[in-house]
């Protein structure tokens, strides 16, 4: 049985107006992504990548085009409506963590959920220590977001992004701001992700990545440009053995 | 989102930043502590002066010489200071169907010595129908009689600061022989304590004389600073007015066209006076003291606005996991009336404790008896000006950070 799609994007235009100019970020982009898949989008600066990001996470809608997220229209729908969809389908994870100061790692993960009456204030607290857990965070609860590093700064806004359990977990040059080291350590967690079946869309500029998904998509003048199944994925376990430890 | 989280947030968003916080409040506190004291005192004041007029007798009516101040074109004559006659006493006494006391009244002054203690104050020149009219009352002795009126006899009735300035060593002022001025007088009677009023004239700071000794013997005067009445109920002050009206106007021989030299003051007249005064100053006094409390408002204001663009990025993460419009609009709106009610409640606290000190410090430590109190009313209006200080203020501010794009607000650095 084919996996069921997640994502689907049919000619995808997103147009900008600067002033009398308009600006064609996306020029009809076509894909649909299949729930399990490891996605790596690739592009240089103002091939659209962010733009398409941007859509795929409910931030913005295309100009025309049709995108359907867990079989769900977005296009139509309206601001409430996607925010809504976001607080159940989707989970971001930020280049700069985006953690709220001064807040323990625990609040911090429980965040979407208190957007989610559904989720009543015991059950928030016991997946948000769930998701800590997982990220391999349990012993840091209570840890403010400034009293940590920014691995583990990154493993909480991993955390914050699995605890509503979403479709898709839509990851912005998530290892930006992290040295090589520690990179391998935020990747090995992707993939562990990924092995317990969990869709992600991991946007970067850095090819090297790439080589750690299943399937890389290439942007390039708002047009898809390349996309391509990887079938050489390595193991960034191993990768993370192999560097050297710095020593303080 | 349930109401509770947004509260939950908006509290964790006050306590991460507890000083500016409070100082944003702090504005709304003063403000809020500054309406409470304004509104307890004025509402203090006019109830103790309400209280004090309320002590005479409702239907006192006042015979003043001299006509209405705007009908002398500026120009007071004075004659007009002498109108009232020992002639329109005795008409009124006559003639008069309403009325129950009438007290011709005359004032002096002068030194009272007593051994060598001395004290000056004013001298009333009254009969002893007065303390009836004025709701006063001997606490030691008797009034004077009135064969003693009759008479021109020199005789007195003291208060109790007069009392205390010439009896310093506690013996008993009846039947003691004072001088006022050179004349030997008797005291025979010592008034019962009234405390100054609300503008601060000591009441017990009073000798009361028969009018007719003071007349004789003090100023050498043939008519009347004033002739006190009471009708015989507060109902029948107006149809008094009128009578003792018509009566002084025959005796004086007024044609209708002519000016009246002298007036009829009716107790409530002047009651509703005072009322719409102290009315008048208390929101005056509230006004001003609103000021402040808007002056709050702004900084709330000023410091949500600030709060607004500090957290966009917040703002725009709190978007992209899933805050609505209105959650965000909510969130800051709570924030912004959590500060303002809870600096409200701190104000009423505090503005409450200073009425009630004041009114324990004037109590104990002084003379004046400003019936102080904080009455549920004002505390009711400024918690209702506080939550529509928060919202008002918070409004923009609120509407600020929902209408952000989180697009944008996620980049902002």
């Amino acid at each position: 049985m084919e996996p069921k799609p997640v994502i689907e994007l049919d000619g995808i235009r997103r147009d900008f107006v600067v002033g009398e100019e308009t600006v064609h970020a996306l020029r009809g982009v076509s894909f649909t992504i299949h729930e399990g898949e490891f996605v790596t989008i690739m592009g240089t600066s103002g091939s659209g990548k962010s733009t398409l990001l941007n859509i795929l996470g409910c931030l913005d809608t295309p100009t025309s085009g049709e995108y359907r997220l867990d079989g769900i229209p977005v296009r139509t729908m309206s601001k409430t409506q996607r925010a809504v969809l976001r607080n159940r389908k989707i989970g971001f994870v930020f280049q700069s963590y985006n953690l709220l100061a001064k807040t323990t790692a625990v609040e911090n993960v429980e965040l979407p959920l208190m957007y989610n009456s559904d989720v009543s204030a015991r059950e928030r607290r016991e997946r948000a220590v769930t998701a800590l857990q997982r990220v391999g965070l349990g012993d840091r609860l209570n840890h403010k977001s400034n009293q940590m590093s920014g691995g583990q700064m990154q493993r909480v806004a991993i955390a914050r992004a699995l605890v509503n359990d979403p479709a898709v977990i839509l990851a912005d040059e998530a290892t930006g701001n992290l040295d090589t080291r520690t990179s391998f350590e935020i990747l090995v967690l992707f993939q562990q992700l990924h092995a317990e079946g969990r869709t992600i869309i991991f946007v970067t500029h850095n090819p090297e990545i790439a080589q750690y998904s299943t399937r890389t998509i290439t942007l390039s003048d708002g047009k898809l440009r390349e996309d391509r199944i990887n079938d050489n994925i390595l193991d960034a376990a191993e990768k993370l053995a192999s560097l050297p430890i710095e020593e303080d | 989102m349930n109401i509770t989280n947004l509260f939950k947030i908006a509290l964790k968003a006050i306590g991460a930043n507890k000083m500016r916080s409070f100082l944003t409040m702090l504005g709304i506190i003063i403000g809020v502590s500054s309406v409470i004291i304004m509104l307890a005192l004025g509402t203090g004041s006019k109830a103790t002066i309400m209280q004090e007029i309320e002590d005479v007798d409702p239907g006192a009516l006042m015979i003043i010489p001299g006509p209405e101040y705007e009908e002398t074109g500026g120009n007071w004559l004075p004659e007009y200071s002498q109108t009232i006659t020992q002639a329109d006493y005795h008409s009124i006494l006559d003639k008069s169907k309403y009325l129950k006391a009438v007290c011709p009244m005359v004032y002096s002054s002068g030194q009272f010595i007593n051994g060598k203690n001395n004290h000056s104050g004013s001298v009333q020149g009254v009969n002893n129908e007065f303390l009836d009219i004025n709701g006063l009352s001997i606490s030691e002795g008797d009034m004077f009689t009135d064969a003693e009126v009759k008479g021109s006899a020199k005789v007195c009735i003291i208060g109790k600061t007069v009392v205390d300035k010439l009896f310093t060593n506690g013996a008993d002022p009846i039947g003691t022989v004072i001088r006022i001025n050179t004349m030997p007088v008797r005291v025979v009677g010592v008034l019962k304590s009234k405390g100054r009023t609300a503008f601060g004239q000591d009441q017990d700071d009073i000798v009361l004389m028969p009018y007719t000794t003071v007349m004789k013997r003090m100023t050498s005067q043939n008519y009347f600073d004033m002739i006190y009445v009471a009708a015989t109920s507060k109902e029948m002050s107006q149809l008094a007015k009128q009578d003792v009206t018509e009566i002084l106007r025959e005796n004086h021989k007024l044609k209708d066209t002519d000016m009246q030299d002298f007036r009829v003051n009716s107790l409530e007249e002047a009651t509703s006076m005072v009322d719409s005064v102290m009315n008048i100053l208390t929101l005056l006094l509230s006004c001003i003291a609103g000021i402040s409390l808007l002056v709050g408002g702004i900084g709330i204001m000023n410091i949500m606005y600030v709060s607004v663009t500090e957290r966009t990025r917040e703002i725009g993460l709190r978007m992209s996991v899933g805050a609505r419009t209105v959650d965000i609009m909510s969130q800051f709106l709570i924030e912004a009336i959590l500060i303002s009610v809870t600096g409200g409640l701190i104000g009423v606290l505090i503005g409450a404790g200073i009425s009630y000190l004041a009114r324990f410090v004037m109590m104990h430590f002084t003379d004046y008896h400003i019936l102080i109190a904080v009455e549920p009313w004002t505390v009711l209006l400024s918690f209702g000006i506080c939550t529509i200080t928060g919202v008002f203020f918070g409004w923009y501010p609120a509407k600020k950070a929902a209408n952000l794009d989180p697009i944008d607000a996620l980049r902002y650095e």
